[in-house]
C-alpha cells in the first residue's frame, strides 16, 4: 500500500514541491526546513572512546590463545614461472606447521604468492620464510600502459591487453563530428594521471577460527562484513555461509579495496582447517602496497570545443590506462558534470604484468575531473574569459550554481584570481583556482535495522554493516534518537557482525544512505511499540499516544518520559525491526561539489604549496555535521595527496615496484596540510525519508582539478601530469612537457 | 619531535651485523665472537633465545620473556596485550607504533624490548581510560580526531607530548610539527590540530 506526500524538497534558493508515492510502512519525509532535534547536528562519534584510548579492537589487535601466523614468500617478477622451490630448511624448523608450494606457478605480478608458512609465532614465521629458495624462469612483461601497447612486446596477462569499448569504455552524443569542426574556440592537450595505492594504514587480512562443534569466526578488516565469505573462503571452510561468522568490530580504512574474502583471507582459512589453530595473517606494507589495490593511472588526450561566449559544444577524446591484470576497467569520468552537447570519448583499458587495480575512492572521478578542469581552464584562457565564469555558463546543476558563488566568495576570487597568470612578481607565485565534482547516490536496497529495548530503556541498534571510520555507528544512532526523542550517545550500537541483520557493502558512498532510512523507520517502530504499551496502561488508543521533545502524552493529560515508558517493557523485551524500502522520484541524482584552491609555487625549487582549500559540498540532508566535517577533510587530503605526492612507481626492467614503503610512496603528512573550509549545502534529496546522500566519494572529485587549476593560475602554464611534483613543475615552466 | 629525538639503537642498525635468519643457528657464532672481542665493556649480546627483561609500563613493573629482535611495539602487543599502539609501516614511518619512553615520544617498532629494559613505557592505554579521559583523548572526542582510529594511539600519544612539553600556550604550528611524524590516510589532520589545541587549553 503507498500513499502520496508532498513536501518542499531541494536547496535553500533552489526548493522544489515533490510529490513523491510513499510505502505505507515508510515514514513521512522530513521537508527542507524541518525542525530536527539531533539530525543535522555535530554528534561526537559513539565509538570516539574506545578509538582514543587503544580499546578499540581491529583485526590486527585479535590476539587468541593458540594464535598461529601465516605468511607468504611473494615473486619479485612481474611475469615468471616458478622453477623451483626449496622449502626443507623451513619445513624442519621447529614451531612450522604447515608449508605449502607453488612449484610450476605462472606468476603475473610482482607481489603474487608463491609459497605460505604457518607458525606457531612471528618469529619462527619471519625465519620459515626467510629460508624458502624459488628459482623463477623470467619471461617477457610489460608493466607501463606504453610498454604494453608497443607491438614487440605484445604479451598480455588476459586474451586481449586493450579492451576499448568495454564497459563504458566508448560514448558518443550529438554530433561531435560537425561540433569539432564549427567550434570557434578548441583547445587540445595530454593529461596524465599516476597509480594511487590505496595505503589504508590497516593492512588487508583476516583472523580465522574454527570452534569444536566446526563453526567458524573470521576476523576481517572489510568493507563488507555481510559479504565477505563467499565462494573460495566457504569452499576452503567447508562450511555454508551460516557457520561462518564474519567480524568488523573496528577497521582500518578501506578507501574501496577491502570487499570479499581474497586469497590471504582463502589462506588463513586452509591453515586453520589443517593446523586446528586460530591463524591470523595481515598483509605487509610491502604487499599492501604491490597487491592491495591501486587506481589506474590514465593517459588522456582531450580536445574542447565551444563558442566565443564560453559555452562548450563538444567534448573529444581518447584514454589509456593500466588496471593491471584485473578486470575492472581504467575509465575515466572525463565528460561529466558540465553541459556537453556533443561528446565522442574512446577509453582503453590495457592490461599489464601488475597485480589488479580496484576501486578506489570515487573510481574513475579525480583523474577525470582533473583532465576536463584542465581543459576547461585552457578553454577559458583562451577564449580570453574569466574560467570560473565558464565554469557556470555551462553547469547544468542547480546546487552547484549556489556552491560556486559561496565558494568564490570564501576564496576571495575577484581579489586572489590572476588576471594575467603567472604575474606575480619574485620567484614565488600564488594563484587560485576551482574544480567540480559530482557523485550520485541516493542510497540503496532492501536492508533492515534491528533494535530492541529493555525495562532499564536501554536501546540497541544493529545491522551488519561496518563502520570504515565515516561514523555509521553514530549515524544510526542519531536517526533512531530522531524518533525516540532521546540523545544519540545514550543508544547502544552494533555493527560489523554477520550475526546482525545483513548490511551493505561500503562502496559508492551508499552506507549512510543506504541504512539511515532503516534505521529512522526502527526509532519509529519501537516509537509506536511504546505507544502501544502505554495505550494498554492508559486504556486508550496507542494512536492516541504522542511523543513531544521526549515526553509521551495521552488523553487526559497523561504523562510519561522515555524511560517511564520503557518501564512497561516486560522481562523478554522488546524488539522491533525497520526497513528501508525503494527509493522515491527526488530533487536532482547528481551530488553537486566544487573546490576552491590557493597554492603558492616556488618557479626556483618547483615545490607547490597547498594554503587553503574551500570545500562546498552537497550530500542530501546531513545526519551528522562533525562527521561530515571529517569526510570533506578527508576526500581534500587524499585529493591533494594524489594531486602531489603519490605515484607507484614500477622498474620498467624488474617489473617490481621500486617505492612499497611510506618513506618512498609519500602519502600526505601533517606537514603539508593546508587550511580546509568545509561548506556543506543541505540538500534535501528527496529520495528517502530523510532526503540522504552520500559523501565520502564525492569531496574527492574535485581536489585535484582545483589544485591543478590554482597551479595554473600562479604560474601562467599548465602542469598536466600528477602528481605535480618539483621536476614536473619546472618542466612545465621550462616548456619541456610532452 | 624531530627525528632527532628519538633514542636507542634502531632495530635495522642491529640487524646490519646479525641478519634476520637468526634462528638457523647461524648467527650465534658471530654473536659469540662479537662478545669475545668487545669483552665485558662492550654490547652486552643477548639471545638469539628468549631473553628477560623487565620495564614498566603504564605504571607497572612487567618481566617480558622475549627475543631479542622482538620489538617493545611486538612486546607491547603480545604478550602485554596492550594492542593501542600499531604496526603499520614496522620501520619508523608512520607513527602509529608511537609510545612514550621514559616521557619521550618514540617510534615502539623501532625500539627493541630489551632496550626499553628498566625504562618507563606510556602507551595510549596508559595515558587514560575509557572512564577517565585524558585532556588530549576527550578533545580527540570531542573535535572528531579520530575517523578509522587505526593512527589515533599514536596522534593521541604525540599530541600529549605535545602538550606536555608547550603547556596551555600550545601553537597550532607546535602541535603540527608533534605530530608531522604521523601519517593519517583518513584525512584527520585538521581535526588532530583543532583537538591538540584545545587540550592544552583545558591544561
Ligand atoms: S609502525 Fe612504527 S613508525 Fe610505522
Ligand atoms: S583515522 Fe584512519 S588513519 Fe587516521
Amino acid at each position: 500500500m503507498a500513499r502520496k506526500v508532498t513536501y518542499l524538497a531541494g536547496i535553500e534558493g533552489a526548493e522544489r514541491e515533490l510529490t513523491v508515492e510513499v510505502h505505507d510502512l515508510d515514514a513521512d519525509p522530513w521537508p527542507l526546513g524541518a525542525k530536527l532535534k539531533y539530525v543535522g547536528t555535530e554528534v561526537p562519534r559513539l565509538d570516539g572512546v574506545a578509538k582514543v584510548t587503544g580499546v578499540a579492537q581491529f583485526t590486527q589487535d585479535v590476539n587468541l590463545d593458540k594464535m598461529a601466523y601465516a605468511g607468504e614468500v611473494i615473486a619479485p617478477h612481474a611475469h615468471a614461472v616458478v622453477k623451483s622451490i626449496d622449502a626443507s630448511a623451513a619445513r624442519a624448523m621447529p614451531g612450522v606447521l604447515a608449508v605449502r608450494t607453488s612449484e610450476g606457478k605462472r606468476v603475473t605480478y610482482a607481489g603474487s604468492s608463491v609459497a605460505a608458512v604457518c607458525a606457531t609465532s612471528r618469529e619462527v614465521l619471519a625465519d620459515a620464510l626467510a629460508a624458502i629458495r624459488v628459482e623463477y624462469d623470467v619471461q617477457p612483461h610489460a608493466v607501463t600502459v606504453e610498454e604494453a601497447l608497443k607491438d614487440e612486446v605484445r604479451v598480455s596477462p588476459r586474451r586481449s591487453n586493450d579492451t576499448a569499448g568495454g564497459r563504458g569504455g566508448a560514448m558518443r552524443r550529438g554530433n561531435p563530428d560537425a561540433a569539432l569542426e564549427s567550434a570557434e574556440v578548441k583547445v587540445e592537450a595530454e593529461y596524465r594521471t599516476a597509480i594511487q595505492t590505496h595505503s589504508a594504514l590497516e593492512p588487508h587480512g583476516s583472523v580465522v577460527s574454527i570452534d569444536k562443534e566446526g563453526n567458524a569466526t573470521v576476523w576481517a578488516s572489510t568493507q563488507a562484513t555481510s559479504g565477505f565469505a563467499g565462494g573460495r573462503l566457504l569452499r576452503a571452510l567447508e562450511l555454508p555461509r551460516g557457520r561462518v561468522r564474519v567480524i568488523t568490530e573496528h577497521m582500518g580504512g578501506g578507501f574501496g579495496a577491502k570487499f570479499g574474502a581474497q586469497s590471504w583471507d582463502v589462506l588463513c582459512a586452509e591453515f586453520a582447517k589443517e593446523t586446528g589453530r586460530p591463524v591470523k595473517y595481515l598483509l605487509t606494507r610491502r604487499s599492501e602496497h604491490l597487491v592491495g589495490g591501486n587506481r589506474p593511472d590514465s593517459i588522456q588526450k582531450l580536445t574542447l570545443g565551444g563558442t566565443k561566449d564560453g559555452t562548450f559544444t563538444v567534448l573529444a577524446g581518447e584514454t589509456w590506462g593500466t588496471s593491471g591484470n584485473g578486470r575492472g576497467g581504467a575509465g575515466c569520468a572525463n565528460f561529466m558534470g558540465y553541459t556537453l552537447p556533443s561528446v565522442r570519448m574512446l577509453q582503453h583499458t590495457v592490461s599489464t604484468f601488475t597485480a589488479r587495480g580496484a576501486a578506489f575512492r570515487a573510481p574513475r572521478h579525480p583523474q577525470g575531473f582533473f583532465a576536463l578542469e584542465g581543459a576547461i581552464d585552457a578553454f577559458a584562457a583562451k577564449a580570453g574569459l574569466d574560467p570560473l565564469a565558464v565554469r557556470m555558463k555551462n553547469d547544468p546543476h542547480p546546487v552547484r550554481q549556489i556552491q560556486w558563488k559561496i565558494g568564490a566568495e570564501r576564496i576571495g576570487w575577484k581579489r586572489n584570481h590572476r588576471k594575467v597568470a603567472g604575474s606575480d612578481k619574485g620567484p614565488v607565485k600564488r594563484g587560485v583556482g576551482c574544480a567540480a565534482g559530482r557523485w550520485s547516490q541516493a542510497g540503496r536496497g532492501n536492508w533492515s535495522v534491528d533494535l530492541t529495548i529493555d525495562s532499564s530503556g536501554h536501546v540497541i541498534v544493529m545491522n551488519g554493516a561496518q563502520d570504515l571510520g565515516t561514523g555509521t555507528r553514530t549515524l544510526l544512532a542519531i536517526c533512531v534518537a530522531e524518533e525516540l526523542g532521546i540523545p544519540p550517545a545514550t543508544i547502544d550500537v552494533r555493527v560489523g557482525d554477520t550475526r546482525y541483520p545483513p548490511g551493505p557493502g561500503s562502496g559508492g558512498s551508499t552506507t549512510a544512505p543506504s541504512l539511515g532510512p532503516a534505521a529512522r523507520e526502527a526509532g519509529l517502530r519501537a516509537r509506536e511499540a511504546l505507544a502501544a504499551l502505554l495505550g494498554v496502561e492508559w486504556k486508550t488508543d496507542s494512536e492516541k499516544v504522542t511523543l513531544e521533545d521526549g515526553v509521551f502524552k495521552g488523553p487526559g493529560g497523561k504523562k510519561a518520559t522515555f524511560q517511564e515508558a520503557c518501564g512497561l517493557i516486560p522481562d523478554e523485551g522488546l524488539r522491533v525491526r525497520g526497513t528501508r524500502r525503494r527509493n522515491y522520484d527526488g530533487y536532482n541524482r547528481e551530488t553537486a561539489g566544487c573546490q576552491f584552491a590557493e597554492v603558492a609555487v616556488d618557479t626556483e625549487t618547483g615545490v607547490i604549496t597547498v594554503e587553503r582549500v574551500v570545500a562546498v559540498h552537497d550530500a542530501g540532508r546531513l545526519v551528522n555535521t562533525m562527521a561530515s566535517r571529517s569526510q570533506v577533510n578527508g576526500g581534500v587530503i587524499q585529493g591533494i595527496s594524489f594531486a602531489l605526492y603519490e605515484e607507484r612507481q614500477l622498474d620498467e626492467n624488474l617489473g617490481d615496484m621500486v617505492n612499497p614503503t611510506f618513506d618512498t610512496y609519500k602519502i600526505m603528512g601533517m606537514a603539508d596540510c593546508p587550511q580546509i573550509d568545509v561548506v556543506l549545502t543541505t540538500v534535501v534529496s528527496g529520495f528517502n525519508s530523510i532526503g540522504m546522500m552520500g559523501l565520502g566519494e564525492p569531496a574527492t572529485v574535485p581536489t585535484a582539478g582545483a589544485i591543478a587549476s590554482a597551479v595554473y593560475n600562479a604560474i601562467g602554464v599548465q602542469v598536466r601530469q600528477l602528481p605535480m611534483t618539483p621536476a614536473r613543475v619546472l618542466a612545465a615552466l621550462e616548456g619541456r612537457q610532452q | 619531535m624531530s627525528k632527532s629525538d628519538r633514542r636507542g639503537v634502531t632495530r635495522r642498525a642491529l640487524f646490519k651485523g646479525a641478519g634476520l635468519a637468526a634462528a638457523s643457528g647461524a648467527v650465534l657464532k658471530p654473536l659469540e665472537a662479537l662478545a669475545k672481542e668487545e669483552g665485558a665493556s662492550g654490547p652486552r649480546v643477548q639471545g638469539p633465545g628468549a631473553v628477560k627483561a623487565t620495564l614498566e609500563v603504564n605504571g607497572a613493573k612487567q618481566t617480558l620473556e622475549v627475543e631479542p629482535r622482538t620489538t617493545l611495539l611486538q612486546a607491547l602487543r603480545l604478550p602485554l596485550d596492550l594492542t593501542g599502539a600499531k604496526p603499520v609501516c614496522d620501520r619508523g614511518q608512520c607513527g602509529a607504533c608511537t609510545v612514550l619512553l621514559d616521557g619521550e615520544p618514540v617510534y615502539s617498532c623501532t625500539v627493541l624490548a630489551v632496550e626499553a629494559e628498566g625504562r618507563k613505557v606510556t602507551t595510549c592505554e596508559g595515558l587514560g581510560t575509557p572512564e577517565n579521559l585524558h585532556a588530549v583523548q576527550q578533545a580527540f572526542v570531542d573535535h572528531d580526531g579520530a575517523q578509522c582510529g587505526f593512527c589515533t594511539p599514536g596522534m593521541v600519544v604525540a599530541c600529549a607530548y605535545a602538550v606536555a612539553k608547550h603547556g596551555k600556550d600550545l601553537t597550532e604550528a607546535q602541535a603540527r610539527e608533534a605530530t608531522a611524524g604521523n601519517l593519517c590516510r583518513c584525512g584527520t589532520y585538521p581535526h588532530v590540530l583543532k583537538a591538540a589545541v584545545a587540550a592544552a587549553k583545558e591544561g
